[in-house]
């Protein structure tokens, strides 16, 4: 199963919807609900990053009977330094994403700490690829 | 032992905005924050969320969260779209006139526990 959603850069009203539908699927599904858990929490702060940081972005989630495979490839300023941007506090956020309650530096260790696996390329002035990989059963 | 989410409500003298919902769940646990990232790092079980910020973030964190219940503290304005989006997954949504510190005090006197 392929899911497919589009993220507008800025758009918090609707921040957080792929992870919502993908989180009913996962459900329907009859996914282990702390494994449903780590996935949407994972893919919904990637999703709040594209919000807070990129023009625009794309999810595709590939679901099969024993794992999910997510991509969040967005057009975006790209992570200058990634090894930094990890670092529990490191944040380039805004005012205006603080104020949504983000923004604290938190985002990308969580997303790190709810993926089995996580690969991140990202390109300075182009955008950012995020492939998070988690197992469905236990 | 927990408390009904009604029996919270009226201790806080709160409003419910969210009465077609089922006020008889229990609650275990709060967990009070404006940081939602913070919240999104934790596990939750029969679990209400104190929070004074007022947005559709605060619904969708307590969704991702598996956290039920939510309480917006200092009658902050909660919009219809967060009112809707509450009442579509399920998560009983409050509002008390009461602070952050003054609604933590008098759960934690009631005997909610605290999630860390």
């Amino acid at each position: 199963m392929v899911l497919k959603y589009h993220i507008g850069g800025g758009d918090f009203v609707n921040a957080g919807k792929a992870s919502s539908a993908v989180k009913s699927v996962l459900k329907q599904l009859n996914v282990p609900q702390a494994r449903i858990k780590r996935v949407v929490i994972a893919l919904y702060e990637t999703e709040v990053n594209v919000v807070a940081h990129a023009r625009e972005g794309d999810i595709e989630a590939v679901i099969d009977s024993n794992k999910v495979t997510i991509t969040v490839k967005d057009i975006g300023p790209g992570i200058p330094d990634l090894e930094e941007a990890m670092k529990e506090g490191f944040s380039t956020a805004s005012r205006e994403v603080r104020e949504m309650g983000f923004g604290a530096g938190m985002g990308l260790p969580n997303i790190k700490r709810n993926s089995d696996d996580l690969h991140i390329e990202s390109v300075q002035g182009q955008g950012t690829i995020v492939r998070i990989t988690n197992d469905l059963k236990d | 032992m927990g408390m009904q989410i009604n029996d919270i409500a009226n201790i806080l003298k709160a409003s419910v905005l969210t009465p077609e919902l089922d006020m008889s769940k229990e609650v275990v646990h709060a967990f009070s924050s404006d940081l939602m990232s913070d919240v999104l790092t934790g596990d939750y079980y029969k679990t209400v969320l104190v929070t004074g910020l007022s947005n559709l973030q605060a619904i969708r964190t307590a969704e991702m969260s598996d956290i039920d219940h939510v309480i917006i503290a200092r009658n902050k304005v909660v919009s219809q779209a967060m009112i809707d989006l509450a009442r579509d997954r399920n998560i009983v949504l409050i509002s008390s006139g009461y602070s952050l510190f003054r609604i933590s005090g008098i759960l934690y006197k009631s005997g909610i526990k605290p999630v860390f």
